[in-house]
């Protein structure tokens, strides 16, 4: 062979050394190892890479209620990028939600959750993101109506809705407990998408990690304890969904599915067993009754599933764990939200590949086959079925979400 | 002018089953691998989903899983004082073309040839006496013990569903007792079988003969193979040969290996793209690469240290003709070897009837079916019959797609309200039982080079010089038979027997088994690779593939092709990297 296999293997693994500690030569390899765990945990990759282009160097537009956020570059680069930074303005930022020049950042930078990181986490974080290779891109401008563009108006949301300080253990709670706490009110940030927000894009705090909606999916209710939306899971099925992508009770799709890719399925297990702690410790809310669902719709709801989803998600609902979700006691199909089920059977879904589980397994698209009437029909079955008490689905909010879909807007506008 | 691109380790020429194979292995040594497949990326969500994977009329009727005869085909003949004509539209058999080859539209049955058939040459002639004249068949040069392991490999990987007949030499009840040793137990239990099997179990087990599960790459239930890809458990919706599985419930590349190698950095793959020749350097001795061409008729040539043909086993003996690899046969004289023992199967059948039963075929899966392997290969005395080799006889529930099956009573007209209502009456309420016979190498069936017609880049097409053989009669005689037999008891008001005879015509649909053409051997002098599937030639050269069968067994290939891969990818990982050359001194 020209190149023989033996070098080949060492070429490899002599570029993969080359690329860690090149640009810090000044910080310990363990320092930048602690940073690089740090942005895992954050899932900083997800927003901050723009589809299919080179990681880290931000252009990924956001789509919030308000309009389209654009991410910044936080590859080192310095014209583009973070490379002129110091590393007391990366802890601005981070801690302040404070750009160096003193203007103010927008929320879908998720500051208030990473104000709660210490000082030598957000540190490390800065050492790793300087041995990232540089790439010189440019954001796009955010494409927000006035006042919003103005980022002076910033500081009155702020001064409302944001409170910076370091994450407090709570002494009464276990080691484990407040290690889950730490990770997800602040770097997972996992209210960013499960607890729904007030007018303003800030968390509705009596409403914490009880589901929220974003993008045009409904982020379900991730509170594990008595009636909260993961009540049935227990810690393994937390960690093993965090883990693996599936479990006995769900895959993860959308925008979950970049949080296991980049994030979950990388961090130490540990580190998902104290989220499932935590999560666990988290009462929901009783629900309310939902309407009984209509016969003549029940009757074409049935008669739609056994036709379209049964031969995968089987006749009781009951899928094939880890390969087919499950519907019967599924959390994104018995949330008080329906969008998601809409918009699965409109779209479909593909469950995350991931290190234990590398097959996409997708479900096929109905909204060229069923029409509005259809989906509702299949959609109310779905959650009033094998113990499911999900509201009935109408053929308006069939027809709204396939109208936001098609104009690519968010919810609100 | 082909614009040359940057060296590659390895190029693999298509991208089915053998391609991905080879590229999962050969990557797993750190080589950088480049697959070049002419047709479209398929993957499962985005080509047949399970909204669209049954339509009978786009897929099947339409030809759109099929390679498009209007850019290439082959031309057709049954003996050498014929024309040959092309094949316009594809009949007997369907090349399939694009990511996963023939390997996304097969049906999953997934056989191990016997010990025997791998050495079908002197096993005959010493318990038989000399060939019949005219006869070519020879031995492998390898045998089912050298492949056991990688046999049991590929059934890992696909999670083939079945009941072992023989585990380490002990004969097991329930299973196929004529099969060779194998190491371990199928890693799923077979498929669940529908009324028709059971009819076929019983008659069968009246005759003495012992009926067991067809192994199936159809999933029996959910599945994770060693690589950690997962197949659904299949739904027997009966869309399988023909069509993509949109459940993940069929074994193929998408489902087996691509997740995992399409995410390694040293794999690469060009679709659309196709190869119009290996190059070689000045002493014909050596590859040098491959020239391709890309979909706006630009041409490049691909650098390689090693080039392995995965392409179907039509297009690799036809790519060495064009590459001017070794010297194409010539029946007249005897000389050459590429294109020589091209072999095909010979099938026959019996449909039952039933008054009262009904046998919902619809409900039916690729590989749900029960068989008997008393009439394949050795495992019977052939004394007196006048042929070699046999076949499986099997009542296989594929599918009951209706555009394509109507089966009708002796005696039904074949068009008009009789017709109409004979196929109203018989539609759920029949079956049929097949024998997939063997087909024996001979002196005048033989690939080659057209003279007159050529392919949409002026290449000529393939020459098919075809028809069956004294031996493919006796033996198709003799099954038939044996499926009579067993149909009359199946408990039916009437059955209906299709033997094959006359011509072979290469319309009506029979079976995607075509091999030979680039055959294995022990020496240079009477085959085109070594037993290693490397080219006695080009020594940088492999070929994979049914091609490579000297004559073909009673069974449905891919077992075979597949372990064929592995085998060559296990003898390039552990030898030729080591010491790149001929792995078999000539």
């Amino acid at each position: 062979m020209r190149r023989h296999a033996i070098s080949a293997v060492a070429f490899a693994a002599s570029a993969f050394a080359a690329t860690v500690p090149v640009a810090a030569q000044e910080t310990v390899y363990s320092q930048v190892e602690r940073g690089r765990y740090v942005l895992i945990t954050g899932n900083c990759q997800g927003c901050h890479t723009a589809p299919g282009e080179e990681p880290f160097a931000g252009g990924r537009g956001l789509q919030t209620p308000f309009g389209t956020i654009y991410t910044p570059n936080i590859t080192f680069e310095p014209e583009t990028g973070l490379g002129r930074w110091s590393r007391d303005d990366f802890w601005r930022a981070m801690h302040e939600g404070m750009a160096p020049d003193g203007s103010r950042l927008y929320p879908a930078f998720p500051y208030p959750h990473f104000s709660k990181m210490p000082r030598a986490e957000v540190d490390a974080l800065y050492d790793y993101l300087a041995t990232l290779p540089r790439v010189k891109k440019e954001k796009p401008e955010n494409e927000l109506p006035w006042p919003l563009s103005w980022r002076a108006s910033l500081a009155g949301w702020q001064w409302m809705f944001f409170d910076p300080g370091v994450f407090e253990p709570n002494p009464e709670k276990s080691d484990q407990w407040n290690r889950g706490a730490y990770l997800v009110e602040g770097p997972a940030h996992c209210g960013g998408c499960h607890t729904e927000k007030n007018v303003a894009g800030a968390d509705k705090e009596s409403r914490h990690l009880m589901g929220g909606q974003l993008e045009n999916w409904a982020a379900p209710d991730i509170r594990a304890g008595p009636n909260g939306g993961l009540a049935d899971w227990s810690e393994d099925d937390i960690v093993e969904f965090l883990e693996t992508g599936r479990n006995a009770h769900t895959a993860a799709f959308s925008i979950m599915s970049e949080v296991i890719e980049y994030s979950t399925q990388h961090m130490a297990k540990d580190d998902l067993r104290a989220i499932a702690t935590y999560l666990k410790d988290m009462e929901g809310e009783e629900r309310s009754v939902p309407a009984e669902p209509g016969e003549a719709v029940m009757e074409a709801g049935t008669a739609i599933y056994f036709d379209s989803c049964s031969a995968c998600h089987a006749s009781d609902g009951s899928g094939v764990p880890r390969f087919f979700a499950p519907l019967a006691g599924s959390g994104k199909v018995n949330g008080e939200d329906p969008t998601t089920v809409i918009r699965v059977i409109l779209e479909g879904a593909r469950a995350v590949p991931t290190k234990a589980h590398p097959s996409p397994l997708t479900m096929p698209a109905f909204n060229w086959k069923l029409t509005d009437e259809q989906v509702a029909a299949v959609a109310t079955y779905v959650r009033s079925s094998w113990g499911n008490r999900g509201s009935p689905v109408s053929a308006s909010d069939v027809a709204d979400l396939r109208q936001r879909l098609a104009d690519g807007l968010g919810p609100d506008r | 002018m082909a614009r040359k691109l940057p060296p590659v380790d390895v190029v693999l020429v298509g991208f089915g089953w053998t391609g991905a194979i080879l590229a999962q292995e050969l990557t797993e040594d750190g080589l950088e691998v480049l697959a070049i497949e002419r047709g479209a990326w398929r993957d499962t969500p985005t080509h047949f989903p399970t909204t669209v994977a049954q339509d009978e009329l786009r897929w099947y009727w339409r030809k759109e899983m099929f390679q498009s005869t209007a850019r290439e085909t082959l031309t057709f003949r049954n003996n050498r004082s014929q024309t040959a004509l092309p094949m316009r539209r594809w009949g007997s058999f369907l090349p399939g073309e694009g990511v996963g080859g023939g390997g996304v539209h097969w049906n999953g049955q997934t056989w191990r040839f016997l010990p025997s058939d791998f050495v079908a040459a002197s096993h005959n002639v010493e318990r038989y006496g000399p060939m019949r004249p005219g006869m070519t068949v020879q031995d492998y040069g390898v045998t089912y013990d050298e492949l056991e392991p990688h046999f049991d490999r590929f059934e890992k990987l696909c999670g083939i569903g079945g009941k072992a007949g023989n585990l380490n030499g002990e004969t097991l009840v329930g299973g196929n007792p004529f099969e060779g040793p194998r190491s371990a137990e199928y890693p799923n239990p077979p498929m669940h079988m529908t009324f028709a099997q059971h009819r076929f179990e019983a008659a069968a087990k009246e005759l003495g003969l012992n009926p067991f599960p067809g192994p199936s790459a159809n999933m029996s239930q959910p599945y994770v193979n060693p690589l950690g890809c997962q197949l659904g458990p299949c739904t027997y919706c009966g869309f399988c040969e023909k069509y993509g599985c949109g459940n993940y419930s069929k074994a193929s590349a998408q489902t087996t290996i691509l997740p995992v190698l399409m995410k390694k950095p040293n794999f690469t793959l060009k679709v659309h793209n196709e190869v119009l020749r290996v190059k070689l350097d000045s002493t014909g001795r050596r590859a040098t690469g491959v020239i391709h061409v890309d979909q706006n008729g630009e041409e490049y040539e691909q650098p390689a240290d090693l080039v392995i043909l995965c392409a179907y086993q039509l297009s690799n003996t036809r790519l060495m003709m064009l590459s001017g690899i070794g010297e194409i046969y010539n029946p007249s004289t005897g000389e050459g070897l590429v294109g020589k023992n091209y072999c095909y199967q010979v099938m026959s059948g019996a449909d039952v009837f039933f008054d009262d039963k009904y046998t919902n075929e619809f409900v039916g899966a690729g590989a749900l079916g029960m068989c008997v392997d008393e009439y394949n290969g050795d495992n019977f005395d052939h004394s007196g019959l006048g042929f070699i080799g046999g076949g499986y006889i099997a009542c296989w529930t594929t599918h009951n797609r209706p555009i394509e099956r109507q089966r009708t009573p002796e005696g039904t007209p074949g068009w008009g309200s009789a017709w109409k209502k004979a196929v109203v009456e018989n539609f759920r309420k029949s079956t049929g039982v097949g024998a997939h016979g063997a087909s024996m190498a001979y002196a005048n069936n033989y690939l080659d080079l057209d003279p007159t017609y050529t392919d949409v880049y002026g290449r000529p097409l393939m020459r098919m010089t075809y028809d069956f053989t004294p031996n493919d009669r006796a033996m198709a005689a003799f099954l038939t038979e044996r499926v009579r037999e067993i149909a009359e008891r199946m408990g039916g008001r009437e059955i209906k027997v299709s033997p094959r005879e006359g011509p072979y015509d290469s319309m009506p649909y029979q079976t995607t088994h075509n091999t030979g053409g680039t055959i294995m051997g022990s020496e240079p002098a009477n085959s085109v690779v070594n037993r290693y599937l490397q080219s006695w030639e080009v020594s940088n050269l492999f070929v994979m593939g049914a091609g490579v069968f000297p004559q073909n067994a009673g069974y449905n290939p891919t077992g075979a092709v597949a372990a064929l891969a592995y085998w060559a990818a296990d003898a390039i990982r552990t030898q030729y990297l080591r010491s790149p050359g001929p792995l078999v001194q000539a």
